[in-house]
């Protein structure tokens, strides 16, 4: 077991010191807090937008205090103000930067407003705006009618709508879009963790070919137990880099204190967090690494140099891939047939399985049964990999093909 | 008996590359290996640290098959040199010890004696890359001996070296032996075997064609040189009987003769040609033996 840490130790301490790894992780935890202080940063940067002055042409001269009061009453930061510049003087304000916005309203038979400002994407000011119209007028109509407040109150009053679903495995609908943000970010996260681990072992074991070093190290320790030593001690470096981005996203969204986070987390279903739905996450995570790391750590084994590693990695990739097209497209139907059954296949498991655990409300059976499948594809591909990874390491050729597989297991054979 | 190779052979595919090789080393005596590109000396090294494992036969050191057990008592310089280009001198050779079970204290203290011995100790904390190939190879060759082996597989130890350098690691390798270490090694320079080895084989294609003790060796081979000096013309002498072959030199001639009693009458008939400078009877060299045995030139 001594030289199994020692290996372990040696994989995780030098990837973890190099500067691609270091900067990677400081770039995406500082996303994090980029991400979640956004609100706070646009408003610092467009700070102009507190105390917009909205000039109004109104002949009543009535309306501009109940605007007042309806901004006052929906916390917008508009004031509204009476002038008495002509239509084109105020246009011309505006094209010159000085005036930000006019409003232009009569009284009728039901108000008639324009609203003007230099451009119509302006979030949030133009319908605060017409909120407000909106509202005087229901007012003034209310009054007409001789309704009291009660009653407009009743009028508007929504009806009681529920959707319920009668699949036993489908969540109900507030359920489901709560969950698929989560699943939503914690697939995205196994699928890049998938890629980008055990791409490093490949790397680092054809490093280890094509700089000759291996023929030392696996004649001090057997390839199989620096085989698993090494996607061992990647895995961990892998669970602490994720670790990492899981506690500097909890502290951005945390600390920020904007009210963007709060909805973040509600709307990604963080607020409400199973913890069911992390535990298979860092499940799923485990396995998929696993079993693409044995995969990727056999291939690595196969080639001279490292130039030749993506080549190789081609077919493992497009497994990958096509496992996260069937994840990302279950996200909206995760009961159709093809993501339940690609769920069993070990090789679409750990990004299938994991959606439709997050998603649906499946028998337990069902996930561990696709647990045993994965765990039973880990140890084949590991018996079958330590085989080839026996030969390919002492494999030096310019041949770089899938058939060297058999040349492989041939040269590490016992007899 | 030390090291045993007991009839080992391997095959890859259709393609023998040893075939039924025997070889037994004793505990503290070193042997060379001998033998053209392609003999399967690498292979049968392989087999030894148990990289390879025989299609027929067996290896043993002290009566127990190698296995990773082995691990800290095995030192290995592969043909292909081989260390990590971005590690650093020091970390790199601690790791190696280490995975031979050596503690990382012990490891540190040999190699910093180690590099102080090969006068580089000011590369500890260099990367191997930033070193000059002769350097590597001194690093290379500290990894296989740093965790103090008691049995040194060193495949080309030489190749490469500057004849300062290559002085420099013999003597560090005869100290290794003299404490006790079992060291089997190949060169394609003979003049290394002859002068560090007690044993030698000579491989082609996978068989010994000559092993033992070097000194017997050289007596079964049952040749021997005459060098004669004398500023006279001496091709008669290529007529007497017993002469095998006559090689002229600048100063005189080399007759290759196989029985020894055959010098009395050469010298006997070189003296009635004229004044004799030199006259000796020399041992074959083992480029000569190698060139007879195996058909071509080494190398």
């Amino acid at each position: 077991m001594h030289s199994f840490w020692i290996i372990f130790k040696q994989a995780f301490m030098t990837k973890a010191r190099t500067k691609s790894f270091i900067i990677t992780t400081i770039i995406v935890a500082a996303a994090f807090f980029l991400l979640a202080n956004l609100p706070n940063i646009i408003e610092s940067f467009g700070g102009d937008e507190d105390g917009q002055v909205l000039h109004v042409i109104d002949e009543s001269g009535e309306l501009v205090p109940q605007l007042q009061a309806q901004f006052e009453q929906t916390d917008s930061d508009i004031q509204a103000m009476p002038t008495e510049m002509s239509e084109e003087e105020l246009r011309q304000g505006i094209t010159e930067g000085t005036i930000e916005s006019y409003l232009i309203i009569e009284e009728g038979d039901t108000l008639t407003a324009r609203y003007v400002s230099e451009s119509a994407n302006e979030i949030g000011a133009g319908s605060d705006v017409e909120n407000a119209v909106q509202a005087i007028q229901t007012a003034q109509t209310a009054e007409r009618l001789g309704l009291s407040g009660a009653e407009v109150g009743e009028l508007f009053m929504p009806a009681q709508f529920e959707r319920e679903a009668v699949s036993d495995s489908s969540k109900t609908e507030e359920e489901l879009s709560q969950a698929r943000g989560l699943v939503y970010v914690l697939i995205l996260l196994i699928y890049v963790a998938v890629i980008y681990y055990p791409n490093m072992i490949a790397m680092e074991v054809a490093n280890e070919k094509s700089s000759r070093v291996m023929e030392i190290l696996i004649s001090s320790v057997s390839p199989v137990k620096h085989m698993f030593a090494k996607i061992a001690g990647i895995g961990t470096l892998g669970i602490v880099q994720m670790l990492i981005f899981g506690i500097a996203g909890y502290f951005a969204f945390q600390t920020s204190g904007s009210d963007m986070a709060e909805g973040f987390f509600s709307v990604m279903g963080f607020s409400d967090i199973k913890i069911s739905t992390f535990l298979f996450a860092v499940l799923f995570f485990l396995l998929g690494y696993f079993l693409y790391a044995v995969l990727a750590a056999l291939l690595g084994s196969l080639v001279s140099r490292t130039e030749d590693v993506q080549q190789l990695m081609l077919p493992m990739m497009f497994l990958i891939i096509i496992s996260s097209f069937i994840a990302f497209s279950g996200i909206g139907m995760p009961e159709a047939s093809y993501v339940t059954i690609s769920s069993f296949i070990p090789f679409f498991a750990p990004l299938v399985m994991f959606l439709r655990v997050g998603m649906l409300d499946i028998p337990l059976w069902e996930p561990l049964l696709s647990i045993a499948i994965m765990l039973l594809t880990i140890g084949v591909l590991g018996w079958f990999g330590a085989r080839v990874y026996r030969g390919g390491v002492l494999m030096y050729g310019s041949s770089q093909s899938l058939k060297d597989i058999g040349k492989a297991i041939r040269l590490g054979n016992k007899k | 008996m030390a090291l045993s190779v007991e009839q080992a052979t391997k095959k890859f595919g259709d393609f023998t590359a040893v075939d039924n090789l025997s070889l037994s080393v004793e505990e503290g005596q070193m042997h060379g290996f001998l033998g053209a590109n392609g003999a399967g000396k690498t292979t049968t090294f392989r087999m030894i640290l148990g990289l390879l494992d025989p299609t027929h036969g067996q290896v043993t050191w002290n009566g127990k098959p190698i296995t990773y057990d082995s691990s800290p008592f095995i030192g290995y310089l592969p043909e292909e040199r081989g260390l990590y280009p971005k590690m650093k001198v020091e970390d790199q050779l601690i790791y190696l010890a280490q995975l031979r079970k050596m503690s990382k204290v012990d490891a540190k203290k040999e190699t910093a004696a180690w590099l102080e011995r090969f006068e580089v100790p000011h590369y500890a904390g260099k990367k191997v890359e930033e070193l000059s190939k002769g350097n590597q190879q001194k690093i290379q060759l500290i990894a296989s001996l740093v965790h103090k082996p008691s049995l040194i597989i060193l495949d080309e130890p030489f190749s490469g070296l500057d004849p300062v350098n290559v002085g420099m690691l013999k003597s560090a390798i005869l100290d290794v032996q003299k404490q006790g270490a079992t060291i089997v090694f190949s060169s394609h320079r003979m003049d290394h075997v002859e002068e560090l080895c007690d044993d030698m084989s000579i491989l082609d294609h996978g068989k010994v064609v000559v092993g033992g003790s070097i000194r017997e060796v050289k007596r079964n081979f049952g040749k021997h040189n005459i060098r004669l000096k004398m500023d006279k013309e001496l091709t008669a002498l290529s007529q007497l009987p017993g002469v095998e072959k006559y090689t002229g030199t600048i100063d005189g001639a080399i007759l290759q003769v196989t029985d020894e009693s055959t010098a009395d009458l050469i010298l006997a008939e070189a003296m009635k040609l004229g004044q004799l400078r030199h006259f000796s009877i020399e041992e074959p060299s083992l480029e000569e033996i190698f060139i007879a045995k195996v058909g071509k030139a080494y190398a």
